[in-house]
């Protein structure tokens, strides 16, 4: 058969075409393609409080502490730390060979500028920092904390993952105001931040830092031990529908999704080409937000009333599904699998409900039929589902509930008001949190007692309990505290824990090494 | 001509006028602070208030407007609050997306629905106009979202001909630039060629019962001829209209495709900043799409000269 010179020039020419998915989908040994939860709006990680962002951090900065998946603290900036006697000078040294992107070494200074600014934005930090006399570096190696009283817990501070993680920056940066964003990206990771490359919305690129100085001894663990950096580029690809990111793991096109949706498993399982996994077993913790300020909820006995109906299995089915493997309950005020976790006050989740007590229970509590305004994000994943179950589970305790359906962002701004529901102000919402925010009492910013956060829950008890167990020197002290801090917070209910879920990572089979923790790329190697 | 067209563009500032003012106030009076979404759900009211105050965003209404306008006319967008970027960059980096996925379905729309249009009206009443019509009806009823992940199942997932998400820039080469465009623009397609094929068909129809088609038919010109160079030019008025009219279709449709197939265009930039409530981006893109919007209306207007002699301004 003759072949016509028109019709091979047509081949030849769609050759190419018919070629390129296949070059879209080849993997890399050099770049890793990976497609974060949401987009990287804001690259200062002290600023934002969006975990993309905290996730950035970990590729360019450092910090003075890491953690392990078990939650243990060790020095990873550091060559070591010395506490005197009286514990309440605490002198940490910089290891050696430690730069700056720019080039420039890492100085005591500015470490120092960047816990101070650190803590201006952080509750753990504030609390550090209230408790320090004098942060000073008397020499470049040294950062040097002077302290009213012993803080035992200054290298879970120092170390801690979850938002805000304390960053370390080169101090023109770091003296920069908290409240305002930096968007100079300079730290001592082992990534740098390739800037030029950044496209707002779509992509964010991180190249190999040559001079990182890895720790050598101990195991590569979460934030702790060596950080060894296989790939020469990071690619993070934003993409707003996490079906399509999927299908792109499935082609190729990606190498790792960070969020992997439940209801997406069972599809990624089945292509044999990927894992899905937990990295956090810590998974996220969810609330039910009340404001104490107003009608029924300024009512402490109206508040623990309703615990008898809350069933945190349903909230977790709502989110993440049937399996067990993807949500655990019953919680409390700490994460559970967490140091401080415990079991005081968790009977009342326990066994079936009973709506006609809780009914009785709430009319005796002085409830009368005053409305309840439920906010509920549409555009939340997670706090959509909850917020539907928040809304059936008040109704079938006889609650009046308004459904207040709206966006996210309008979400946030209305529950800053403190007004009465006539005035624009709302009395629930819901909300859900990494399980490392719910670790401890200086952590978990809902459980403070200073009014400090939405919700407005103020407790005196509960702000000298926190001292207690900022103060406990060992950890048998410190969970009794935290037990305490439990037991207090079931009788003045700040929220109601609503259970917890766990969320899976979903990565092709030709990557290997990614570590448990959150979304980390050192040790992340081509499989 | 040229005088007709200054005029126009003239006009336009009145417009644009308006629409800035409307677009500043209504999201000046729209609920969402963007300073609670970057303080974000744990935040106390004291860092939204210094956040809001670092952001300018506490001044009055009024300060606000004059000093946007006054950027505004000195070529100024702003800058977004999220990103600190220049408002201007930020489009100017997202917009050959956007207008590649629109010129790809305007011209896949344009040879696919107008010969559809014209074919149903010739066999108007036969299994093949109804046929078409079925054809439109479906693509007028499925949703874009819809029609998108069949496609991404079927020709990426399935098939694997196609990749399923992203866009690869017209200066990397032509060939991956198209393929990437492909899927997307088929699906936001496809409720456009619904309605052209129909407007087509039915403007087609009342010109084939003119005397002068009669007349042609009478001196023996061929069916295509008739067709497609007697028919067509005298319906394609309405077509061109619609044509024009249907750009608003491709520009909504286009936020949801991006969506769909993690295209970084315009349209994703827009649910972004709107999600966010970054206020100077929202401006600037809804300027950016009125000025966008007035002069294809002011092309469409243009084009009628030239297909109908008797139309002159």
């Amino acid at each position: 058969m003759l072949v016509s010179r028109r019709s091979l020039l047509r081949a030849a020419a769609a050759a190419p075409a018919l070629a390129l998915p296949g070059v879209l989908r080849a993997q890399s040994q050099t770049t890793l393609r990976f497609v974060p939860v949401i987009d990287l709006a804001f690259v200062d990680p002290i600023y934002a409080t969006a975990q993309v962002t905290r996730n950035h951090g970990f590729m360019v900065y450092d910090t003075l502490y890491g953690i392990n998946s078990a939650l243990e603290v060790s020095p990873q900036m550091l060559s070591g730390h010395v506490v005197s006697n009286d514990q309440r000078q605490w002198d940490l040294t910089l290891r050696d060979g430690l730069f700056w992107h720019d080039g420039e070494r890492v100085l005591a200074r500015d470490c120092v500028a960047s816990i101070r600014r650190w803590a201006a934005r952080d509750g753990f930090g504030a609390e550090l920092i209230a408790a320090t006399d004098e942060l000073s570096a008397p020499d470049d190696r040294t950062v040097r904390f002077r302290l009213k009283r012993p803080f035992p817990l200054l290298p879970q501070a120092l170390g801690k993952a979850a938002v805000h993680a304390p960053f370390m920056m080169p101090e023109r940066l770091a003296s920069l105001d908290p409240f305002k964003p930096i968007t100079e990206v300079v730290g001592s990771g082992p990534f740098r931040f390739v800037a030029n490359e950044r496209a707002q919305g779509v992509q964010n690129v991180y190249a190999r830092f040559e001079r990182y100085q890895s720790r050598q001894e101990g195991k590569s663990d979460w934030t702790a031990g060596p950080k060894i950096v296989h790939y020469d580029r990071v690619i993070w690809t934003t993409m707003p529908d996490a079906g399509t990111a999927a299908a792109a793991l499935q082609t190729g096109e990606q190498d790792w999704q960070e969020t992997a949706p439940h209801d997406l498993l069972p599809v990624l399982n089945a292509t044999g080409d990927i894992t899905t996994r937990v990295l956090d077993p810590r998974g996220y913790t969810c609330m039910l937000r009340v404001n104490h300020l107003q009608p029924p909820f300024d009512n402490p006995a109206i508040r623990r009333a309703l615990l008898g109906a809350i069933n945190q299995a349903d909230f977790m089915t709502a989110v993440a599904g049937s399996d067990p493997a993807y949500q655990f309950s019953p919680i409390g005020f700490f994460a559970p699998g967490t140091p401080m976790a415990n079991d005081v006050g968790l009977d009342v989740f326990r066994g079936p409900r009973d709506m006609a007590k809780v009914r009785a229970d709430l009319k005796a509590a002085g409830y009368n039929g005053e409305k309840v305004v439920l906010l509920v994000p549409t555009n939340s994943a997670a706090q959509k589902p909850l917020g539907n179950v928040a809304a059936d589970m008040l109704r079938k305790a006889g609650m009046n509930v308004e459904f207040t359906a709206l966006d996210f962002a309008v979400v946030l701004q209305r529950q800053q008001k403190k007004d009465p529901i006539g005035q624009g102000g709302w009395n629930a919402a819901v909300g859900n949190w990494q399980g490392i925010d719910w670790l401890n009492p200086a952590a978990n910013t809902n459980l403070r007692g200073e009014a400090n956060a939405a919700g407005w829950y103020t407790s005196e008890r509960m702000a000298a309990l926190r001292s207690q167990w900022l103060a406990a020197p060992t950890l048998a002290e410190q969970q009794r505290a935290c037990r305490d801090v439990q037991a207090l917070a079931f009788q003045e209910i700040p929220y109601f824990p609503i259970g917890q879920y766990k969320q899976p990572t979903a990565y092709r089979k030709s990557i290997t090494g990614i570590l448990d923790g959150t979304a980390v790329f050192w040790n992340v190697r081509p499989a | 001509m040229v005088s007709y067209i200054f005029r126009r563009i003239l006009a336009t500032m009145p417009v644009m006028a308006i629409v800035a003012l409307f677009v500043f106030s209504l999201l000046y009076i729209a609920p969402g602070d963007p300073a609670a979404v970057i303080a974000g759900d744990q935040a106390s009211p004291a860092d939204v208030e210094r956040i809001r105050q670092a952001l300018g965003l506490n001044r009055p209404f009024l300060v606000q407007f004059g000093s946007w306008v006054w950027r505004i006319l000195h070529g100024d967008l702003g800058t977004s609050i999220f990103t600190n970027l220049p408002v201007g960059s930020l489009i100017a980096q997202r917009i050959e997306p956007t207008l590649s996925l629109m010129v790809i379905t305007l011209v896949l729309t344009l040879l696919i629905a107008v010969p559809l249009g014209v074919v149903a009206a010739w066999k108007a009443g036969t299994w093949l106009d109804r046929t078409i019509m079925a054809f439109a009806v479906f693509g007028f009823s499925l949703p874009v979202f819809v029609v998108g992940y069949v496609l991404a199942y079927v020709f990426a997932l399935h098939l694997e001909w196609l990749p399923v998400q992203g866009y690869t820039p017209l200066a990397e080469g032509f060939w991956p630039w198209l393929v990437n465009l492909i899927l997307p623009a088929v699906a936001l397609g496809c409720v456009y060629i619904a309605l052209i094929a129909r407007i087509t068909r039915a403007a087609m129809l009342e010109v084939l019962q003119q005397d002068y088609i009669r007349t042609a038919r009478a001196k023996g010109l061929g069916q295509n001829s008739i067709l497609f160079v007697h028919a067509l030019k005298n319906a394609a008025v309405p077509i061109v209209t619609v044509i024009g009219i249907g750009i608003a279709l491709l520009i909504g449709g286009a936020v949801v495709t991006e969506s769909v197939f993690a295209i970084p265009g315009l349209g994703r930039l827009t649910i972004d900043a709107i999600l966010r409530r970054d206020y100077p981006v929202i401006q600037g893109i809804v300027l950016l799409f009125s000025f966008l919007y007035v002069l294809v209306n002011l092309m469409v207007d243009v084009t009628y000269t030239l297909v109908d002699p008797r139309i002159r301004y």
